[in-house]
C-alpha cells in the first residue's frame, strides 16, 4: 500500500496556517439553520462508515488529511459532503480498491444511463491534482 | 491499548503544560490558536493510536497519551471580555506538550 507524502496547503495571509486551521479567524456568522440531508449525502455517509469503521480501508484521520489537502479555493468552495465524497474517491484509489480507469469507466456508464433516461448530468470534473493521487492511482 | 505499545505518560491531572508552537507538516490535531499557550491538565484520557501517523495509513504506534488541557479564554484571545474563569478544554496529544511552571 502506498504511503502518501506529507504536505500542507496553507491559507494566504495567515503565516502558514493549513487550510482547515481557521480557529479564531473571522469568517462571518455561522449558518445555524437546520436542513435535511440529500439522498446522495446519506449514501456518502454510509460508504464512509462502511469503509472506515467496518472494512478499515482508511481511518478518519486519513479522510481528514485528504480534505485538508484541498487548496484554499477548493476548500472554501465545497460543502461538507462534497469534501467527504472527494476524499472518499481519492482514498479508494490511494488504497488500491479500484483504479482511476475503472472509476472513469463507471462514471461514463452512469452518465450515459442518466442521459438516456432524460436526467441531468453535470458537465464539470472534480479536480484530482490537489490531492497527490496521480494517474497510476497512487502518489 | 497494551502498555508496551504506548509511550510513557509524562503528565498527570493538575500539571502545568505548554503546547508547542512548532509548525507541522501534514495532518495534525493541534490547532494554531492554542499553539504556544500554557494550561493545566484537566483529564488524562488514555493512550491512542497517533493521528499524525494514522492519517498516512501507518499503525500509529506507539500509542500516544492524550490529555484534556484547560486553557483560560483570556489567554487565548487578547480582547476577551468574559469572566476570567472562562476556559477552553481541548484534547492534545503528548508529543505537543512540554512541562510549564
Amino acid at each position: 500500500m502506498p504511503t502518501p507524502d506529507k504536505r500542507n496547503e496553507t491559507r494566504a495571509g495567515t503565516d502558514g496556517r493549513t487550510v482547515q486551521d481557521i480557529g479564531g479567524m473571522d469568517f462571518g456568522p455561522i449558518d445555524m439553520s437546520e436542513h435535511d440531508l440529500a439522498h446522495w449525502e446519506k449514501r456518502v455517509d454510509a460508504m464512509i462508515v462502511l469503509l472506515n469503521t467496518k472494512r478499515h480501508v482508511f481511518t478518519t484521520d486519513a479522510l481528514r488529511r485528504v480534505i485538508e489537502s484541498y487548496n484554499e479555493q477548493q476548500y472554501d468552495a465545497t460543502a461538507y459532503y462534497e469534501k467527504w465524497v472527494r476524499a472518499l474517491r481519492n482514498l479508494v484509489i490511494e488504497q488500491e480498491l479500484i483504479t482511476r480507469d475503472e472509476l472513469a469507466q463507471k462514471l461514463k456508464e452512469a452518465a450515459q444511463q442518466f442521459e438516456a433516461s432524460g436526467r441531468a448530468v453535470a458537465a464539470g470534473e472534480v479536480p484530482w491534482d490537489d490531492t497527490g493521487v496521480d494517474e497510476g492511482g497512487r502518489s | 491499548m497494551k502498555l508496551e505499545t504506548a509511550a510513557p505518560m509524562r503528565f498527570k491531572v493538575g500539571d502545568h503544560v505548554r503546547i508547542d508552537d512548532r509548525s507541522s507538516l501534514g495532518h495534525c490535531r493541534t490547532p494554531s490558536f492554542v499553539r504556544g499557550k500554557t494550561g493545566v491538565v484537566a483529564e488524562v484520557l488514555g493512550a491512542f493510536r497517533y493521528p499524525e501517523k494514522l492519517a498516512y495509513h501507518r499503525p500509529g504506534l506507539p500509542a500516544q497519551p492524550l490529555y484534556t488541557v484547560r486553557l483560560r479564554q483570556n489567554e487565548l484571545w487578547e480582547d476577551y471580555a468574559g469572566p476570567a474563569s472562562d476556559h477552553l478544554d481541548i484534547d492534545i496529544y503528548q508529543p505537543w506538550l512540554e512541562p510549564a511552571e
